[in-house]
């Protein structure tokens, strides 16, 4: 209606209750500070879990005896398996060297290469590792083993290291989001209880623009515009604070430590954006619809 | 921007200071208030109408009980009771802060109920209030706080710097406008907070005891600026339990004792033609001297 008047009722408000909006602008400062911190740390944490999860495999042995075309034949059923993912042909000697050089003495005691071909599976999902192995390698209801293929000899997923893997990168995601979680709810708590405090200290005042005959938006539009700037301003100083913390801190460690500088980390400039809009909207929003109750004069 | 009502405010003024010369036309002084008229019956002329108007809260308590009287344009009306008599649930019934549980209430022919909530700020403009405890805003300077009843209104700055100051001179706080409420006495911050209900010139004007925080001699300065206000056209309806200042006064009386109305007469020395100023010096006269026991008294009944 009037932007001016309105704006000019924000900062004389602002100048003349200077602690309530103080606090309003550290609290919206301090949460976009955690978030700013929080947002690349769960990022890392689960680009660090899914990278773990890519170890998972299933290794389909094909016999000591296999020939080529036999390989390709069984390579190609396996790709049309269900569960899987990208397919790696470990071939017999490629292994040999790999092992020999893990375990020198017990090679050059067994003399010759004892390895077979080996279709290493990464599968789609982690999780159905076990799924993919059960479609290879099926068991009959009587226990006898029912080849899919004459070539396959075995087929195997390091059940133990899987499971491993699987339960521990499971429990560092349930609880990045759970702390996540957390966070966004704390977050919100402290800043609705800022904004209901200031604005509780002014609740005689909007009364009295009640009796006076203002409509609720007329109370209600400084209060947004105070809660636009403050919240802008908080966010602006978080930013700058955690531009600081990036260009002093992480990035001289980038180039040394790998989880820094993983490409699935946010960019910065995202960061900054989606930080600024949290900021803004939770603080002007919030200021308007804490306003409800005081408005019911 | 002259409105008839500021128009009778300057014939009001002269006679306390200098005004420009086009206040000073021979205009008669005092214009004729509506002769007091028996209550209960509405007519045309009639401002406020409770109708059998009955509000119970949801405490229990009864604050008003079947309640019925007619307020004339341009009537001085008191309403007088003890604490919890009913007197400010008719001042908040007026300004649609309560609803009545029964009955009706009408206000220059509006039935209140009628309004819906988002209307209700829009009906207010036209009743000014006026509290026992000023209800200012702090942060504010006089002039921003009466000129605040305009801002809402949508008045623009210019109109405001146009009508402001002859509420100012009524109300003699043209040397204050730049202090804030809490640099003010309780008598100029009551002056404030009658400006404010009077910035916009209501047809209305309701005030809660509003001498309930101020000494004697304030107190008739502000009962003066009502009268002052009354006399320029407007209705005012005064709830107040300082009888005394009842008594000398002289006007329409409601009494309220537990909800109900008790008494509702139009008191018979009704001075209709008093100036102002001679309401004041008669009102300082009796708060000094001791009152004749002959006098029919209004407000009380002892």
């Amino acid at each position: 209606m009037r932007p001016g008047f309105f704006l000019k009722e924000a900062i004389r408000s602002m100048r003349r209750n200077p602690a309530p909006s103080f606090a309003a602008l550290s609290c919206v400062l301090v949460t976009t500070l955690v978030l700013g911190v929080f947002i690349p740390v769960v990022q890392a944490t689960n680009g660090a879990a899914n990278s773990i999860r890519g170890r998972v495999v299933v290794d389909v042995d094909l016999n000591t005896t296999a020939t080529p075309a036999e390989t390709a034949r069984v390579r190609s059923e396996v790709q049309h398996a269900r569960y899987a993912g990208h397919v790696e042909l470990v071939s017999k000697q490629a292994g040999y060297e790999q092992e020999r050089k893990l375990n020198p003495q017990a090679f050059q005691l067994i003399g010759y290469n004892p390895l077979p071909d080996i279709l290493r599976i990464t599968p789609s999902n982690p999780d159905q590792a076990d799924a993919l192995r059960a479609e290879l390698d099926q068991s009959s209801p009587t226990g006898t083993r029912l080849v899919t293929d004459s070539a396959i000899a075995a087929v195997q997923n390091r059940q133990a290291q899987t499971d491993k893997i699987l339960s521990a990168t499971r429990i560092v995601k349930i609880t990045m989001a759970l702390l996540a979680a957390l966070l966004v709810f704390s977050s919100m708590l402290l800043v609705s209880n800022t904004i209901r405090l200031s604005l509780f200290s002014r609740r005689r005042e909007v009364e009295v623009m009640k009796l006076v005959g203002a409509t609720d938006w007329f109370i209600r539009w400084p209060f947004v515009i105070e809660g636009l700037f403050l919240g802008a301003l908080g966010g602006v100083c978080a930013i700058g604070l955690l531009a600081l913390a990036k260009i002093t801190l992480i990035d001289p460690l980038a180039s040394t430590v790998k989880l820094i500088s993983q490409p699935a980390m946010i960019d910065f400039r995202l960061l900054v954006v989606v930080l600024m809009a949290c900021a803004i909207a939770v603080s002007a929003a919030g200021s308007g619809i804490s306003l409800r109750r005081f408005l019911r004069v | 921007m002259p409105t008839p009502d500021s128009d009778i405010l300057r014939r009001e003024a002269p006679r306390r200071r200098a005004l420009p010369a086009r206040a000073r036309r021979g205009v008669p002084a005092h214009p004729v208030a509506a002769p007091p008229r028996p209550a209960n019956t509405p007519n045309a002329n009639t401002v406020v109408e409770f109708r059998g108007v009955t509000k119970r809260y949801d405490s229990g308590d009864v604050g008003l009980e079947r309640a019925t009287f007619a307020i004339d344009r341009q009537e001085f009306v008191f309403l007088v009771g003890s604490t919890g008599s009913g007197k400010s649930t008719i001042m908040r019934l007026l300004i649609k802060e309560l609803d009545p549980t029964e009955g009706v209430i009408r206000v220059a022919g509006r039935d209140l109920a009628q309004i819906e909530r988002k209307r209700v700020p829009y009906y207010r403009r036209n009743v000014g209030v006026v509290f026992q405890d000023f209800k200012l805003l702090p942060t504010r300077t006089v002039y921003d706080n009466i000129a605040y009843a305009l801002q809402v209104t949508g008045a623009s700055r210019k109109q405001i710097r146009a009508s402001l100051p002859d509420v100012l001179r009524l109300t003699g706080l043209s040397t204050k406008l730049h202090n804030y409420p809490h640099q003010l006495s309780g008598g100029e911050q009551q002056r404030v907070a009658v400006a404010r209900a009077f910035a916009s010139h209501p047809p209305l004007l309701l005030a809660d005891e509003p001498t309930g925080n101020l000494d004697p001699d304030t107190s008739i300065g502000i009962m003066q600026l009502l009268y002052r206000i009354n006399r320029a056209g407007t209705t005012v309806v005064v709830a107040t339990h300082d009888n005394e200042m009842v008594d000398k006064m002289r006007r329409r009386v409601i009494e309220l004792r537990r909800g109900r109305i008790v008494r509702d007469e139009a008191t018979g020395l009704y001075a209709q033609d008093e100036t102002t100023g001679d309401l004041a010096e008669r009102l300082k006269r009796e708060t000094n001297a001791p009152e004749p026991a002959d006098r029919p008294r209004g407000g009380t009944r002892r």
